[in-house]
């Protein structure tokens, strides 16, 4: 592996990668794609199936974000400043659709 | 100047010109967070306006192999979109969608690593993961060209195409635009538009802080700083146009 071997301008050794914890985090961003195409093929559309992407959607912005963005590991002021905002956006979001079908 | 600096006990990143870390970030990581914050906030404008105006249009009531295309109703998306390159003619509903959003999950992934070997200090497996990623963010642009180009086109049967009428003759439409497509109302194309084009164009500019980083790594810029807190940076608004395009994904294609 080349980073076991010393760089040659640095003194220090470079550690070893630590890539597990990224690589569950793929796998998982990816099965939760694949199960998302099958609902989309074997579910007829209804606000069930609306409701299960959307919290599937959800699921997968938890692991980029707490995970690839790392903000799980931040303190837990920065976690809220970023996610109390978007819940209010997630809000308005579903409030909206919701009076678009009464525009109708 | 040869003032000796004493080695400080925040290490220079860390530290803001008032104090330390305050919520344990650097004013850098902190304002890109606020930066991404807002960015949300525009992306969301986007997608509450799509979820408004889809809800406002009649739905398809039939099933989806009755489906047409026409101006009186909102088009099912996997009828739209299911072209891939090189298999020309077959229907193939969602598939190419399906590799973009794997391109840009996969890119994100080498992004991480870049991320984590740049805490590492390991100026070579930054080059390699950074390269990846700018491979992944032109094969993403690459691929939404291509799609682009195919929606603009329109459906290569034009019997198939929606129908307006022109002096009183009922014409197929020809080719999408702002003003009409041949999918179904014109909003379905304006927030095709819109909501891929903002989202492709945030790609763009990734893909060109992508190579700057690439750039003063491989000039040993960060070596020489002593960290590869930009990588981290970078790698923040490249996880938030990943996280955008898993939203834009489902609202757009899925549902």
């Amino acid at each position: 592996m080349a980073s076991h071997v010393a760089h040659e301008t640095s003194e220090k050794e470079i550690p070893a990668p630590q890539t597990a914890a990224i690589w569950k985090t793929f796998w998982i961003l990816l099965v939760l794609t694949a199960i998302e195409f099958v609902i989309a093929f074997t579910l007829p559309a209804s606000t069930l199936r609306v409701a299960i992407f959307s919290g599937m959607t959800i699921v997968k912005a938890f692991y980029i974000v707490g995970e690839f963005m790392h903000l799980k590991h931040e303190v837990k002021s920065l976690i809220w400043m970023i996610l109390i905002p978007t819940i209010f956006v997630v809000w308005l979001l579903t409030a909206l659709m919701y009076e678009g079908g009464h525009l109708y | 100047m040869s003032v000796a600096h004493a080695a400080p006990v925040v290490p220079e990143n860390l530290s803001w010109s008032g104090g330390s870390e305050p919520l344990k970030a650097s004013y850098g990581k902190l304002m890109m967070w606020f930066f991404l914050l807002s960015d949300t906030f525009t992306f969301s404008a986007l997608l509450v306006t799509y979820g408004m105006i889809r809800f406002s249009q009649p739905a398809w009531q039939g099933t989806p192999d009755t489906f047409y295309f026409s101006t009186t109703h909102w088009p099912i998306p996997e009828k739209v979109f299911e072209a891939v390159p090189f298999l020309h003619g077959m229907s193939l509903p969602l598939v190419f969608v399906g590799i973009m959003t794997f391109i840009l999950i996969a890119s994100s992934v080498t992004m991480v690593l870049a991320v984590e070997a740049g805490h590492r200090g390991d100026r070579k497996d930054v080059e390699k993961w950074m390269l990846w990623t700018i491979v992944g963010g032109f094969t993403f642009l690459g691929s939404q060209a291509w799609e682009w180009t195919h929606f603009i086109h329109g459906p290569e049967d034009l019997s198939l195409a929606a129908k307006q009428l022109i002096d009183g003759v009922i014409t197929p439409i020809e080719g999408a635009n702002l003003v009409r497509n041949p999918y179904g109302p014109p909003a379905f194309a304006d927030l095709f538009f819109f909501i891929t084009g903002f989202h492709g164009t945030h790609v763009f500019s990734g893909v060109i802080l992508n190579i700057l980083i690439f750039f003063n790594a491989a000039t040993g810029v960060y070596q020489r700083r002593g960290h590869y807190e930009m990588v981290e940076k970078v790698g923040l608004y490249w996880h938030f146009v990943d996280l955008v395009w898993v939203f834009v994904f489902t609202f757009f294609y899925l549902v």
